[in-house]
Order: structure tokens, then sequence, then C-alpha cells
């Protein structure tokens, strides 16, 4: 009976009795729940999920019909989810490192700026600053009728903003061959200049040459008329613009709304990593004869990049999870979806535990990508 | 360590245990409690609404007080619960309401899938369309391509689309979870239309600054028989809501209102003495006082008093009865024979 007395036997034992105990909960409180439904006659079951759906959804990311199943308007709700989530991020990320370096500038009028900018943003719910927007919006903005016309074809209402369509008729795929390729090219520049800058201490021009690779065969190929554009201009209906493509003012009032709250959070997790990186640092930098700026981009924020993607990881899965206030403001998100399915077939359960199931995968993959991140910039001390 | 797992095992045990225990009739448990729980809409002007003295005013709070009336012959002895569109039938399901009396649609699938059980139409409703006179529309065949503002709860956002689909039509849909949200994006000009049951419509034309700015067109896209709810399996209780509900109607019937209920005890038809309690035993058969009916009528009036003091011309919402006057008028109401 030696093994009794392992340590690493009973830690393993006591975390699968742990476990154990935890799946019993759930198994029974399932059970449970189902022999109850069952009892009183309620619906159970997943078929629901291929009866068409019956409803339109207007703001799709992928394309959808009243004649398509429940599953795929499910679907539509989660990319819709996963689209105004992660242009959220990318806008608050560039918008908070803006913020936080302010914050730290020696301009007092800028720093004082910054620090009102996120406290205002930071104490008070996004909800209420969902609805404000949004109110904005909606009540400011004139209705369709007498829409703005800001440029040709450019509208302005608080039916949203409609801007004319570029339907690419042709060269589209060398448009996209260029464009990748450009990219590839510009990357293995990029990563040969900053080698040589390290081996040779010489600065080189790797940056702009990256950029000029980039953009130049693109742009090129537009000059010499190898890409064919048709424009579809918005044109005065019945009641509303029809044709060109429409951003709606739920959409830009969510956006909005979650790039400023996650701005806000960016920019003090910012602060605190670049007040966290050792002040010698910047002395070093000042000896070496760095410019303040360079010394930043150089010499800080790297170092302070590993400090700050951990607490960056929350403010990305709470923009994600934040993302379902979108049913507030009529901006058709997974919950918002799920609520209209789960009004027709009153499957109630499922229809939640479907929702939860998507917010904890998905929660869980940017946790996954985060950490990879972290894993890979992290100092490795040896 | 042990004893937390223990309690948190019992605690299962428990959740499972409670399930099977519910022995008990509704009526017993409304009448052990002392009062009617009944779920209702989140302040609907008209249908349930709180007024200025908090006394919970409307159709659907009146139909909550005649059932009350019938079991405890005080139709203020109810306690209302403003229910959630999404979360309403879980609500009655679990027994946190006695009845769901919540403008809720009677349709098939609701009670054959949710476990539950209509009483009888208390209200014959039809989704229709709302758009501010100035559109110059006057049919919703009209309004293809126009953004049209809604709720997601109920069947409305399915009707709407099957509408504009049968007339090979497109239209935006503008799906608001909050009901003041989705007024005030109608009411600024979001959308050229809002959607739902005509008597919401009414009630939602008659917070408007200015309701003669708004029409509702005359198409009714839908059947909306609005209609209370309640739990399966227990008949006796189920009994009681609907000849509650009906005793409203045939009181209309017979001339037997508010003011002269005490008179029409000693009326000499022999219908009024039976609903009224003054001869026979019509209220020991569904386990009420004798004096079931006379109480309803006490408490709330007949059916045609509960429509005009809530929702009819006299009111903001200013509905006239069209398909919910009585069946001899050219209506739909109609009640069994009370006997």
């Amino acid at each position: 009976m030696a093994f009794l007395h392992d340590m690493r036997f009973r830690a393993y034992f006591y975390q699968i009795v742990a476990i154990g105990f935890v799946a019993l909960i759930g198994w029974t409180m399932f059970s449970t729940a189902s022999g109850n439904l069952a009892k009183q006659n309620i619906a159970t079951g997943f078929d629901f999920l291929t009866r068409p759906a019956g409803f339109v959804i207007t703001e799709s990311a992928i394309a959808f019909e009243q004649t398509d199943t429940v599953g795929r308007a499910i679907l539509v709700g989660i990319a819709n989810t996963v689209k105004v989530s992660l242009l959220a991020a990318i806008f608050g990320t560039v918008l908070g490192l803006g913020v936080g370096i302010a914050r730290l500038s020696h301009n007092p009028l800028l720093a004082r700026l910054a620090l009102v900018y996120v406290e205002l943003l930071r104490n008070v719910p996004l909800l209420l600053y969902l609805f404000l927007w949004y109110s904005l919006i909606i009540l400011i903005l004139p209705p369709v009728k007498q829409a703005l016309h800001l440029l040709p074809g450019v509208y302005l209402s608080n039916s949203g903003l409609v801007v004319p369509a570029a339907l690419v008729e042709s060269g589209g795929l060398a448009l996209l061959a260029c464009l990748l390729g450009g990219a590839v090219a510009a990357l293995v520049i990029r990563i040969i200049s900053t080698r040589r800058r390290v081996t040779t201490g010489q600065s080189n021009h790797g940056g702009l040459i990256a950029l000029a690779v980039l953009v130049l065969p693109a742009l090129l190929l537009w000059l010499a008329n190898g890409v064919a554009v048709s424009w579809d201009f918005p044109t005065a209906g019945k009641f509303r613009l029809t044709g060109g493509l429409h951003v709606r003012p739920e959409f830009v009032a969510l956006l909005f709304g979650l790039a400023l709250s996650v701005s806000a959070n960016v920019a003090e997790i910012v602060r605190a990593g670049i007040q966290a990186v050792n002040k010698g640092q910047w002395e070093a930098s000042a000896a070496l004869g760095l410019s303040r700026g360079k010394a930043m981009r150089l010499v800080v924020l790297p170092q302070a990049l590993r400090i700050i993607i951990p607490p960056l990881t929350n403010t990305y899965l709470t923009v994600f999870k934040n993302s379902s206030l979108a049913i507030a403001i009529g901006y058709p998100d997974l919950v918002m979806v799920s609520n209209t399915v789960m009004n027709q077939t009153g499957q109630a359960i499922e229809t939640i535990a479907i929702f939860m199931g998507v917010y904890l995968t998905l929660s869980i993959a940017i946790s996954l990508l985060m950490n990879w991140y972290n894993a890979h910039v992290a100092l490795r001390e040896r | 360590m042990k004893q937390a797992l223990l309690s948190i095992f019992a605690a299962a045990l428990g959740l499972a245990a409670a399930g099977s225990a519910s022995a008990a009739t509704t009526l017993e448990t409304v009448k052990a409690r002392g009062k009617l729980v009944c779920g209702v809409s989140l302040a609907t002007p008209g249908f349930a609404a709180p007024d200025d003295k908090g006394r919970m005013q409307g159709f659907d709070a009146d139909i909550c007080r005649s059932i009350a009336a019938a079991v405890f012959g005080d139709g203020d002895k109810v306690e209302f619960v403003p229910t959630n569109i999404n979360t309403r039938f879980q609500a009655l399901q679990s027994g946190e309401i006695d009845v769901l009396s919540r403008q809720t649609t009677h349709t098939f699938s609701r009670d054959a899938s949710l476990g539950l059980d209509f009483g009888p139409t208390v209200f014959y409703d039809g989704q229709g369309l709302m758009v501010p006179k100035s559109l110059g529309v006057t049919s919703a065949k009209e309004l293809t391509e126009a953004a049209i503002c809604t709720l997601p709860g109920t069947t409305t956002a399915q009707n709407i689309s099957d509408f504009f689909a049968a007339i090979k039509g497109k239209f935006e849909l503008v799906v608001f979870e909050s009901p003041d949200e989705n007024r005030a994006a109608f009411f600024s000009g979001r959308c050229e239309a809002i959607t739902s049951d005509r008597s919401d419509l009414a009630s939602i034309r008659a917070v408007a600054n200015n309701p003669d700015d708004y029409v509702v067109l005359p198409d009714t896209i839908s059947k909306e028989p609005l209609a209370p709810a309640f739990r399966q399996n227990d008949s006796q209780w189920g009994d009681i809501v609907s000849w509650s509900v009906w005793m409203l109607m045939a009181a209309e019937e017979k001339g037997i209102t508010q003011a002269n209920v005490d008179e029409k005890l000693k009326s000499e038809d022999p219908d009024v003495q039976r609903m009224l309690g003054a001869t026979e035993e019509l209220g020991k058969m569904l386990g009420l006082d004798n004096k079931w009916g006379y109480n309803i009528v006490k408490s709330v009036g007949n059916y045609g008093e509960v429509f005009e003091r809530n929702v009819g011309q006299g009111t903001k919402l200013g509905m006239t009865r069209g398909p919910n006057a009585l069946w001899n008028a050219g209506g739909l109401i109609y009640s069994p024979p009370i006997r």
C-alpha cells in the first residue's frame, strides 16, 4: 500500500475525485432538468436547428435567406458577433496605444486630456454609452428622406451611412495575388533588414522598402487598368436608398462603444506597462544618443509588450463578451438571433446552451492564441 | 474539504428530489398562499401598467383580478409579476406564476410543446403596422424596401417576414430587445414603420408626443388570439381560469354590471340566478365559493366594462370593439352556457 503515501499518486487521486464530483453534479442537474421537462411535456433536443428559420436578418456577415435553417441563423449571429468584436479590438488597440502613450506625455495638456478620456470611459457602464451613441445617431442625424449628401454617392442619415459599392468585374484574382505576394515579400525584406541591422549596427531603410514592395505591384496593376471595377451607386428608392454599401447605425453605435471601451482599458495597460520598464532603460537609451521617440519605439515598448500581453488578453475577452450588449440597440448578434429562435421554438435551455458553448469556445480560443503570443514574446531567461 | 464536497453532493441530490415533489394542485397552492400570482406584461399601457398610485391597471390585469375574485371573493388578492417576453413561459412552467395573462397568442406549437394550456381567447388581436401619417402610405403592401422596427419576441418577426415573402418584396428588419428603444427608433424616423399586435400598436401610439401624427394601417397580417395560459395536467385549475373569463362574457350578455350586480341577485332570470350563485351550487363543482360569479362581476365588472375601461374609446388607446364585440352584436366573444 506504499502508493497511498506517494505524493504524486495522491495529488492525481484528489484531482480525479474532484473532477468526478463536478461531473456527477453536472449530470444530476442535466438529468433532473430533462426529466422534469419530459414530465411537463416540454419538447427537448436539437431538432429545431434544421427547421426553416422563417425570419429575416437584415445585417449579416454571411448570406442568409428567410428559408434557411435555424442553425444557419445562429451561424449568422456568430459571424456578426465575431465581426464586430474583431473590428472593435483592432480599432480599440490602436487608439488605446496612442492614448496610453499620451498619458505619459511631457505635455501637460495632452497628458490630462488622455487622463480625462480614460476616466470618462472606464467609469460609466458600457451599456449606457451604447444607448448614448445610438440615441445620438438616430436623434441628431436626419431621417433618410433628408439624408446629408456628403460626396457624390455618399449619404449620411439616421439609417446609417451609404457609400458606393465597388464590384470587381475582372482582374480581381490578379489584384489579390499582387497584394498577397507583396505582403509575403515585404515580410521577408523586413526580417532580412532587421537581421542586418542587428549584425552591422547600421540602420537601413528596410521598413520603407517593405512598404513599397507591399503597395507598388497592386498600384501598378491598378494604373495599368488591369482591374475593371464597376461602381454600384446608391439611388433614392421609395423610402430609402437602394444599392451601394450600407453601414447601419446599430453596427456603428456598437462598434464605436466597444472600441472606445477597449481603448480606455488598453491605454491604462499600456501606461502601466511602460512605467514598469526600468527607468535605467530610458537613461541608457539617452546615453546612446537615441531620441525620446526612438527610445520609446525601439527600447521601451518592446520590453513593455511582455508586461502588456497578459492583461490585454483579458481586455479582448471582455470586448468579445460585451458584444452581447448589442441586443439593447438592435444589432443582430448571437444573443439577439438566439432570442428570436428561443421565442419561436420555446426551447430556451438548448438555445442558451448553444450560445454559452459558442462564447466559451471562442473565449478559450482567444486565450490560447494570446497565451501562445505571450510565450512567443516573453523574456527567455537563461 | 471533504465536508464541503459532501454538502455539494447533498445539494445536488436535493435538487434532483425537488423535481419530483409537487403533488399539490394549483388551487390548493393558491389558497394556501392566500393570493394569486399572475404574470403580466412589463408596463404596457392598457394591458398591464401601474397607475400613479402604484395599482396595476389594464385589461390583462383585470383578467387576473377576475380569477382572484373567483378563488378568494376579493379581486385584489393578486400579486402581479411583470414577465419578460422571453422567459414568460418558463415562469409559468417553473411554477413561479399561477397563470400567465400577458397578451400571449394562442398557437399550436406553444400549446403542444411548452407543457401548458390556453384558456378562452380574451382578446382577438392581429398583427398590424403603424406608420407616420406624413409617409402617405395606405396599405402595408406599399411598404416594400422600407425599414421596419419590431421586438424579437412572439411571432412578429416571422409574420412580417412571411408577409413580404408572399408579395415578393424586400424590407429591412430592425429588431430591438427593449420596447423603449424600439419606440424611440420608430419615432425618430430610423424605421418607416413599426409592427406589432394592433392592441400593442394602439398602446405605442398612445405614448407618442402627438398620437394624431401616426396611423395604424388597415392590413391585419396575422391572427393573434390572446389568451391566458396555465400549466398542463391540472384541469381543475384550467376550468377555474376558463370559466372566470367566460363569466365576464356571460355577464355582459345578461346585462349584469359592476353597478347593478347586487340588484341582479334578486333577478327572476334563472340563468342570472345560477351565474350569481343565488340558486344551485355551480361554484362547488369547481371547488370555489358559490358566489364566485357575483364576486367576479363585483370586482371588475363584465367583459364590456373591462374592455371600455382599459382599451376602449374613452381611453388613450381608443380601440373599437371590432371582433371583440359579443357574438350577438357581430363579434366573436361567446361564452358557453353557465348551467
